[in-house]
């Protein structure tokens, strides 16, 4: 028994205390200030709506965890998305075939891998901040993207697109399906993967993990090639939720998914953070702002209680941490 | 114990303690301490590692208040506690070990800003900072540019720089916590001449120190503490290292040359004419199977810059590396890992181990592939390969997930060289191994190195303590300013003849 109670702790981690909280201070609230809360369609709305915003939240977190920061993934996300879209259009647009959009997948999930590319490469190489490069990044995608689609939408896609935006499979939502999957995919590479390991290590002190023999270069440019491998999964799914491409779509979430991984415990220096707590901080946030909704507020409201949530948490993990220190010193 | 507690010649003491007790979280940190400073001498506190010396100075410099019935006479004023105020006021100092500058400011600002603090009105007035700082500085018989921002000054300079920002302070008594850790020989020679003079103008310098050859040189009385006590208080005259160290931990160490012959066992690694310009020049030399080769000389001699192109952590001009008889080139230190040879660094703070992680994490981190199961890393296999690695080299731990930074200096240099054990090394280079490390807890290192050369690891010891190589290694090079000037086997030769050729 205990050691299936230890199992589960190492696999939550210690960064769990807080999104773990916080998910059971949502759930008892929004049950007591609404019936309807727990309802199928509150949680329809948040398995719907929690993969855009966990999808890009997981490709912000490696690299945090690495002491960088992806300021780009929205527009990455953005210009993968047009990437898909241009093949679809040149392979008859709302007729094109199955075949086609595979293609543009998996050219859009290059393009996403290639914009992490040439971040990781500058990153690893000149030592620059990684929020320069990334802003760089992200200008030069969002110039690139109003340029090339003339700051309209593209639109007209295949049928057989519609399932993946908005349908379901034994009940699960297919985005929620695929955000699960990446999930699991981080999971195990934080985990189980050298890559995982050397990304820990890097993110608490580059030089001690070069002396020790990583190869902090490749590490960097893997993890931001990775973080824009994951900008374009979001970027496809979020092609088929609104059976269109902007640019600018998402631009919103970019600094939330910093605040998700926070919220989820991650270290803001790098160096600590899992995947799981951040999945729970990312189901916080969105039943939050469903929650709100049910009770008839006001969806800019709901923004601004996401604010007062991550401020809070701040000040309780302040006041958790004196807590400890004091105690210590009591003996 | 010969512990003599009461002032010297009959001299008022200008500070004065007795009684102190301090206690954190139930653990007694200071037991009865009685501490006597003379005016304007030059006094040593000694002590292992959490012995209470931080504690003492932080209690009178007012960051801690000890227990009642404290007695803290100074300065002809009687106190039961100080307050930092109180302290910085009547001339109490310190430099603590990190100098707590501001490197972007320039060396006048370092020095004068504190003179600036709570005046009227609150302007900042340049000239009389420049004029002040040039004061400070000329007491210490020291020019300096200081227009100049402190960042371009060596960590030596920066030293004076703190001491000359205690002299603006009006200080009488200045505490210097560590003050020659980070420095050179000759940094280190002009450092106690500053000390020297500041004790002829008739301020009371209390210096804390790991190098006992240095609190020997300096210092004309010595307070030892161990485990929160006073162990005694004696005159530096007629000490010797051996005797201070006893003090220090209670413990005696007979130490004896460990040197063997090992010309019968095959070769691992072989030098020849490896340059690097600016760096080391021309060094030739070979390590067998199952010898410690000891090299030192001071600090800048190129010793790291040669451990690191071994390493392929840079890259030498000319010059030929064989490992066991096979030319080598690194492009990188992984190859050099995968070819076996391990370096531990000697900055084991920031380069050697990855203070924030885990005490499992920093000892797997070279040697992942071993703890892999079908292609992913495996947590059991981990925890098994710490394991073992803990209990063959005594480590003393909480868990295993706990953060390297919270073991002793001694326990953390037992888990970096297991770190290299790990990866399988033929070669092992240690590069200042007991920097940071107790002196009590050296031997246990040294200890560690013995059964490894038994056990046929080529072993390269680098220090510039000269008696620990001189103890420890089969063979001695003395490297000077980037050179090979000096072979010798402690066997047949006396400590003191390395030591010569080495301070020379």
């Amino acid at each position: 028994m205990t050691a299936i109670v230890n199992r589960t702790r190492a696999f939550l981690g210690p960064e769990m205390a807080g999104p773990g909280f916080a998910l059971l201070a949502v759930l008892i609230v929004f049950s007591l200030a609404s019936p309807q809360f727990f309802s199928r369609a509150t949680f329809g709305s948040v398995a719907f709506q929690l993969p855009e915003l966990g999808l890009l939240t997981l490709a912000m977190l490696l690299p945090v965890l690495t002491g960088g920061l992806n300021l780009a993934i929205t527009f990455t996300a953005n210009i993968a998305g047009l990437t898909v879209a241009w093949v679809l259009q040149q392979n008859g647009g709302a007729d094109a075939g199955p075949f086609a959009f595979l293609l543009g997948s998996v050219l859009g999930i290059g393009v996403g891998a290639l914009s992490g590319v040439v971040m990781g490469l500058v990153i690893a190489y000149t030592r620059a901040h990684p929020i320069l490069v990334s802003l760089s990044m992200m200008i030069f995608l969002r110039g690139l993207g109003e340029f090339l689609t003339r700051g309209g939408d593209v639109s007209g896609f295949p049928a057989f697109l519609q399932p993946l935006g908005h349908g379901s499979i034994f009940g699960f939502p297919v985005p929620l399906l695929v955000f699960i999957g990446c999930v699991l995919i981080w999971h195990l590479l934080l985990t189980r993967m050298k890559l995982g390991f050397n990304t820990y290590m890097i993110g608490s002190n580059i030089e001690a993990a070069r002396y020790s023999g990583v190869n902090t270069r490749k590490v960097l440019v893997l993890v931001y090639t990775l973080s824009g491998a994951m900008c374009a999964v979001a970027g496809i799914i979020m092609l088929a939720r609104f059976n269109s491409v902007r640019v600018g779509h998402g631009e919103s979430y970019l600094l939330i998914t910093v605040l998700a991984c926070f919220l989820g415990g991650v270290n803001p220096f790098g160096g600590f953070g899992r995947v799981i707590p951040v999945f729970v901080a990312l189901v916080v946030l969105q039943l939050l702002s469903s929650g709100l909704n049910i009770l008839g507020a006001n969806q800019h409201l709901a923004t601004a209680v996401w604010g007062i949530l991550l401020i809070t948490v701040m000040i309780l993990r302040f006041a958790a941490g004196h807590f400890k220190f004091l105690k210590r010193k009591k003996g | 114990m010969t512990g003599r507690e009461s002032a010297e010649g009959g001299q008022k003491p200008l500070l004065s303690l007795r009684n102190i007790n301090m206690t954190f979280g139930g653990v007694k940190a200071l037991k009865a301490v009685s501490f006597d400073v003379l005016p304007g001498e030059v006094h040593c506190l000694a002590g292992e590692n959490g012995s209470g010396k931080s504690t003492l100075i932080k209690i009178i410099t007012g960051v801690y208040r000890p227990q009642d019935g404290a007695v803290i006479d100074y300065d002809g004023q009687t106190y039961s506690h100080m307050s930092p105020v109180t302290a910085q006021n009547s001339g109490i100092q310190v430099i603590w070990q990190d100098l707590a500058l501001f490197p972007e400011m320039s060396v006048a600002e370092n020095i004068a800003f504190q003179t600036l603090l709570g005046r009227w009105p609150r302007f900042v007035n340049y000239n009389s900072m420049r004029e002040k700082a040039i004061k400070a500085l000329a007491r210490l018989g020291v020019t300096l540019d200081v227009d100049r921002p402190l960042k371009d000054y060596a960590i030596a300079q920066r030293q004076i720089v703190a001491i000359a920002r205690a002299l603006v302070g009006e200080a009488k008594l200045v505490f210097m916590d560590e003050p020659t850790a980070s420095l050179t020989q000759s940094e280190t020679d002009h450092l106690l001449d500053i000390v020297r003079t500041l004790s002829a103008s008739g301020v009371a310098v209390v210096f804390v120190s790991h190098r006992l050859a240095e609190v020997l040189e300096i210092s004309s009385r010595l307070t030892v503490l161990r485990d929160g006590a006073l162990v005694g208080v004696y005159p530096t005259a007629g000490m010797t290292q051996s005797r201070i160290t006893e003090l220090m931990t209670g413990k005696t160490f007979d130490q004896t040359v460990r040197a063997r012959n090992v010309d019968a066992n095959p070769v691992v690694l072989e030098v020849e004419g490896l340059s690097r310009p600016g760096q080391f020049e021309d060094i030739s030399f070979a390590v067998r199977r199952g010898e410690t080769l000891g090299i030192t000389g001071l600090l800048g001699a190129g010793r790291t810059e040669l451990a690191l192109s071994l390493f392929g952590m840079l890259k030498p001009r000319s010059g030929t590396v064989k490992l066991q008889g096979k030319l080598v080139q690194f492009s990188s230190n992984r190859d050099a890992i995968a070819a076996g040879i391990a370096y531990l660094s000697e900055d084991r703070l920031s380069l050697g181990l990855i203070q924030p992680q885990s005490i499992a994490d920093n000892l797997v981190i070279a040697s992942l592939d071993r703890i892999k199961d079908g292609g992913l890393l495996s947590d059991v296999r981990k925890q098994e390969l710490v394991a073992r690695w803990i209990a063959d080299l005594g480590v003393k731990i909480g868990q295993q997930g706990d953060a390297i930074s919270t073991l002793s200096g001694g326990n953390q240099q037992r888990v970096a060289i297991a770190k290299w054990l790990a990866t399988d090394p033929k070669l092992l280079i240690l590069d200042a191994p007991t920097v940071g490390v107790d002196v009590g807890a050296r031997a246990g290192i040294f200890d560690i190195v013995a059964k490894l050369a038994d056990s046929g690891l080529a072993i390269i010891l680098i220090s510039d303590e000269v008696p620990e190589v001189y103890f420890n290694a089969d063979r001695v090079l003395h490297m000077a300013q980037g050179r090979i000037v000096n072979q010798f086997t402690p066997s047949d030769c006396a400590l003191r003849d390395i030591e010569a050729a080495v301070y020379a």
